[in-house]
């Protein structure tokens, strides 16, 4: 035995270990930083008003972001409602039936040149289909400009899912005289369930903190409104307007509203998480 | 070559039938009957076309493309190669039990009911009956009556295997096809499916392929020796283990090679 190849190649073990700490302690310092200053900064604004009232006037004192809270759910969830179906029947399209053929190869591609596309190009193709030709912004928009992000992201996630369902599964459904669309409904989906959600829910935790895509099409609205055909206030807008105006005030909502906007997403991965873990 | 069993009722005929994974020739012209309610053991060495031969029997080798079958396979005097076959209904008839068990991911009760309800509209009170009478078809009905509830998943593998039997069996259809049942199974569970082919037979039609020639000689009245996708010799199991014909079955038989 060579002693001197093995102590080579445990001083390039050594060395590999602390270089890669390394990176993960500047990785960690940095995310544990963020976190830091957003908790300390946003808490100070929290509180019933933040919760309670609309957008205050430039200048003015008091205020929260209620208006911009319902509006980011309403569009969230109606965005949701939207993307969920397209994108998972989507995918069980590409994994079940397209597999090889034009169509599922063209859509594939296309979903993994959406996927990296910059959200502010969707955010003005939105724009420039529907704000443009109904003349004004609207809640309707954002949802639609929100859903072309999450599409893509779900449908991925669902043809990948499906395709960890060992070929056997299928063979047994199928063996039954099953017919074909119940194996994929039934079966199949059914047994990537938790993947799929799991999908779901990280295409939801991208989406609500998006502010291009709104910027352009839902836009903002000092008053509280639920109506999806006017302008809607966010919350990534309203950060974006706050942050960067001079007011006091203001800032420190923004301050409480990125906050709120980093717990939402940090409980869906959590959750995406649980749910996945609890299958396999 | 061919058993003496021209006195029993064939549930399928196979005639002259090739077999191709594209250009490749899985199985050919293969000739031979399966008698209705016998069981019917293939053996051969990996790759002799064994699990090809029984796949075209619900012809879920439809499900690939680049598979195909020429010739004839009659089940009761109907070609199943037909190209307007409608295979659900085939398949519906023709059950099939594989290697690995595959429960599906629902409750023990639904994965029974599952195949059930694809072709009859019980009532509840039959829905049970019949989930009874297959799980106790399958031996599993004592150890699982207290928790038809809960995931198919959460039984063991003898047991999910034996629930998959019950699955194939609940749907009644008059031919089962199993594939290497055993071969993931422990030698207590590999004992309690012997003993179900046993009792199956009494009311299906039983082809097995199994790789453990023990296995075809406990549980078939018939055994067919492939190799390189050809049948070389078909017989009584007895005949087959005790006095067979061709020098390759012998060889196979007494492990002087596969």
């Amino acid at each position: 035995m060579d002693q001197s190849i093995y102590k080579a190649r445990k001083r390039a073990n050594t060395l590999g270990l602390i270089a890669s700490s390394f990176a993960m302690i500047l990785g960690m310092v940095v995310l544990l930083w963020i976190l830091f200053i957003l908790l300390t900064k946003g808490f100070a604004a929290l509180n019933v008003d933040f919760f309670t009232k609309s957008t205050p006037a430039a200048g003015s004192e008091g205020g929260g972001l209620a208006n911009a809270i319902v509006g980011s759910l309403l569009m969230v969830i109606s965005c949701t409602l939207i993307s969920t179906p397209i994108g998972v029947l989507a995918g069980i399209f590409l994994s079940e039936y397209g597999d090889r053929s034009k169509i599922a190869v063209i859509t594939r591609f296309v979903t993994d040149i959406m996927l990296s596309a910059p959200s502010i190009v969707i955010g003005l193709f939105v724009y420039a289909i529907i704000v443009a030709h109904i003349k004004h912004f609207s809640g309707w928009a954002g949802t639609v400009a929100l859903s072309l992000l999450a599409v893509p992201v779900i449908l991925k996630t669902t043809e990948n899912m499906l395709r960890l369902i060992p070929a056997t599964l299928r063979e047994a459904a199928y063996a039954l005289g099953t017919p074909k669309w119940k194996v994929s409904l039934s079966v199949i989906l059914r047994a990537a369930q938790s993947g799929v959600m799991t999908g779901v829910l990280l295409a939801v935790a991208r989406v609500s903190g998006e502010t291009a895509p709104l910027l352009f099409t839902a836009l903002n609205n000092q008053f509280f409104s639920a109506d999806m055909n006017k302008p809607m206030a966010n919350l990534p807008v309203v950060i974006y307007q706050f942050a960067l105006s001079p007011y006091t005030n203001w800032v420190n909502l923004a301050w409480g509203g990125a906050l709120l906007i980093t717990l939402t997403v940090l409980g869906l991965n959590i959750l995406a998480r649980v749910f996945f873990r609890e299958k396999s | 070559m061919t058993p003496d069993n021209t006195q029993l009722k064939n549930a399928i005929e196979v005639r002259n039938l090739d077999f191709f994974y594209g250009k490749f020739k899985g199985l050919k012209g293969i000739n031979l009957n399966i008698a209705e309610n016998k069981v019917t053991a293939f053996i051969g060495p990996s790759g002799c076309g064994k699990s090809t031969l029984l796949r075209t029997f619900n012809r879920m080798y439809d499900l690939y493309p680049g598979q195909r079958a020429e010739g004839q396979i009659n089940l009761y005097g109907e070609n199943i190669l037909d190209p307007g076959r409608d295979l659900n209904l085939l398949r519906s008839k023709v059950g099939m039990i594989f290697q690995k068990p595959t429960p599906f991911p629902m409750s023990i009760y639904d994965n029974i009911a599952f195949g059930v309800k694809l072709y009859e509209s019980l009532n509840k009170a039959d829905m049970d009956e019949r989930i009874e009478w297959a799980l106790n078809k399958a031996a599993l009905w004592n150890e699982v009556k207290d928790k038809l509830n809960q995931s198919g998943l959460s039984l063991s593998g003898g047991q999910q295997q034996r629930l998959c039997i019950a699955r194939g069996v609940a749907v009644k259809p008059s031919v089962l096809l199993l594939d290497e049942p055993t071969s993931a199974l422990d030698p207590i569970s590999t004992g309690k499916v012997e003993e179900l082919v046993h009792e199956l037979k009494n009311d299906y039609t039983v082809a097995i392929v199994t790789h453990n020639m023990q296995q075809a000689a406990r549980v078939s009245d018939f055994t067919a020796f492939m190799y390189l996708g050809e049948l070389i010799e078909f017989n009584d199991t007895k005949q087959i283990f005790l006095k067979p014909d061709r020098k390759e079955t012998e060889d196979y038989i007494t492990g002087r090679f596969g």
